[in-house]
């Protein structure tokens, strides 16, 4: 075993065991401080397969935006010594036969599927430079609406949660 | 037996295949059973990570160009827009309704 397949396996494993916590915890702030080190983990996996640029992105964006903010609406919509902090689930056993089925046939189609495989994966020193050309050539159109996107969600998002109610 | 200790012992596409699915149900399991909506927005977060791993893991296996990784790009700018607007959208719930339970709520306005 070399070194690139135990910090595989360290990856993965922080990966799935925190998300497992973030699924399976009954508090709601467990649940949201373990979706911290599996969006950790998962960056880690993106350095693993050379995308280092976004696994800075990753965590720019997920552990830095998302992740506060998902966190801010922990905290604003449930009082912490509460005890309606712990989140109620519904329907679990139904739940667990359907995913169990879901994750089998997704299993079974990515082990039984002979995906194309390069058989010499290309190296690369950094992917920033290529992304930067892909995304003011080919995706120019989509690079563009992105950020229309943005400012969308940006001006939306603040008028809908600055709404005055009609006292 | 032989066959799969070797194959655990190089990481390759069917490995990182593999995480992806099972974090995809991970979080299709938080979206179908947890009651609180920002629980099933964590699930939702969850998913798109999976489908992320899986362009990236394709794209550097398979493809050999950077494509994926630019549409990973586009989802990641994606879940932040989706993540900004459901944030508003329960706090605005919260505050008409007092709950931030799925099932107690079945309208936007108060």
């Amino acid at each position: 075993m070399d070194f690139t397949t135990i910090v595989f396996y360290l990856f993965a494993a922080i990966t799935l065991g925190s998300g497992a916590v973030v699924v399976f915890s009954r508090n709601i702030v467990h649940s949201a401080f373990s979706l911290l080190f599996a969006f950790f983990g998962v960056a880690g996996l993106y350095v693993l397969l050379l995308a280092d640029f976004l696994a800075v992105t990753q965590l720019l964006i997920y552990v830095g935006g998302i992740l506060v903010l998902l966190i801010f609406g922990v905290m604003l919509t449930s009082s912490v010594i509460d005890v309606q902090i712990k989140t109620g689930t519904v329907q679990v056993l139904p739940a667990l036969f359907i995913v169990g089925a879901l994750a089998a046939a997704l299993l079974t189609v990515f082990w039984s599927t002979e995906w194309k495989v390069l058989p010499d994966p290309p190296a690369v020193d950094t992917t920033a430079p290529q992304i930067g050309e892909l995304l003011l050539t080919t995706y120019l159109l989509p690079f563009e609406i992105a950020s229309v996107i943005l400012l969308v969600a940006l001006v939306g998002a603040a008028m809908i949660a600055r709404r005055e109610k009609q006292a | 037996m032989l066959d799969f200790i070797q194959w655990l012992q190089n990481p390759g596409l069917g490995h990182f295949l593999l995480i992806s699915a099972v974090l995809f149900s991970f979080g299709i399991f938080a979206i179908v059973t947890r009651r609180n909506a920002i629980m099933v927005l964590m699930g939702v977060e969850l998913i798109l990570n999976a489908a992320n791993i899986n362009f990236i893991a394709f794209s550097r296996y398979s493809s050999g160009s950077f494509d994926g990784q630019v549409i990973a790009i586009f989802v990641i700018i994606l879940a932040a827009a989706e993540a900004a607007i459901a944030l508003a959208i329960v706090l605005n719930i919260y505050q008409n309704f007092n709950t931030v339970n799925v099932d107690e709520f079945n309208q936007l306005r108060d």
